[in-house]
């Protein structure tokens, strides 16, 4: 497994062609610009699964959720598809409340991720 | 008896402070009386709050002030309390009629804030400051646990609320006659 640390983003390359991003800090204006250069990075290229974990992410505000709907919008260019994992129900309420849970695709656990 | 925020933080507008405001406002609505899930939703408000100041006020300037006065709202025989939380900047003023969030339909980066601070928040209003600057005053009233909502239940986004009248999330515009200690 190929596995690459950042300050607070680790990518993870669990097979070919997929790439997860996991980021181990809470996300707000301050930490958004690092999560949107790690999924920029990783896009394309071959990868065909981008996948977002956030058993790490405490809490996410507005500028979190604009990053991962650029990126879904980027996976939708880049024929990569985009699947977030492993939310706790503070970040998951965020989604529900900016409506934005239905546009994402969203499951509990990285294997579901993987199989998806 | 004292009056206005019982008390205040002065930081300046650099993203990275925003976790210490966060902590601030979360651990106080906590003492106050607000459950897990209401200071998530408070501090978040905040947090939204703040950004867009700097992301659109002082156009990512990261060395501007900004203020936050929190007052409790004590229990009475009406209420069982609630905080109310004021932000003031030294931005540029606007007219607070425009402070108006996007359309959720449009699915598109960015213009969240002000929905995300609507919906969490019982009041929020907009006023601009005597001199420069604008003021947010937002309101969130605590409610009894067996009147606690689900996690994702929000003031506008519940529609039984809405239909109640349990929930009133207002926007008022008007211009602060209040010259201010600063």
């Amino acid at each position: 497994m190929a596995r690459e640390q950042s300050a607070f983003i680790t990518v993870e390359k669990p097979e070919q062609g997929i790439v997860v991003i996991v980021p181990s800090t809470d996300i707000d204006m301050s930490r958004s610009p690092e999560l949107r250069t790690a999924i920029r990075q990783e896009m394309g290229g071959g990868v065909h699964k981008m996948i977002v974990d956030l058993e790490d992410v405490h809490y996410m505000d507005s500028s979190g959720l604009a990053t991962l709907v650029e990126a879904m919008r980027n996976a939708g260019k880049s024929d990569t598809k985009l699947v977030i994992c492993k939310m706790n129900q503070k970040v998951s309420a965020i989604f529900e409340i900016a409506r934005l849970d239905s546009f994402f695709s969203i499951v509990d656990t990285r294997d579901e991720a993987v199989s998806l | 008896m004292h009056e206005g925020p019982q008390i205040e933080l002065k930081l300046i507008s650099d993203p990275m402070y925003l976790c210490g405001a966060r902590e601030l406002v979360g651990c106080i609505a906590r003492r106050i009386g607000f459950d897990d899930m209401d200071c998530s939703k408070i501090t978040l408000a905040v947090d939204e709050a703040l950004s867009n100041i700097i992301r659109h006020g002082y156009n990512k300037s990261f060395d501007k002030p900004i203020w936050i006065g929190i007052t409790p709202i004590k229990p009475s025989a009406e209420s069982i309390g609630g905080i109310i939380i004021t932000i003031d900047d030294e931005a540029k003023q606007v007219d607070p009629c425009t402070m108006k969030g996007r359309e959720l339909e449009d699915v598109r980066p960015g213009g969240l804030g002000v929905h995300i601070i609507r919906e969490v928040m019982d009041e929020v209003r907009y006023e601009k400051r005597a001199k420069v600057g604008m003021r947010m005053i937002m309101t969130k009233r605590a409610v009894r646990p067996e009147e606690s909502p689900r996690l994702s239940d929000t003031g506008s986004g519940n529609r039984s609320d809405q239909e109640q009248g349990a929930c009133k999330v207002t926007s008022v515009c008007k211009k602060s006659s209040k010259s201010l200690p600063r």
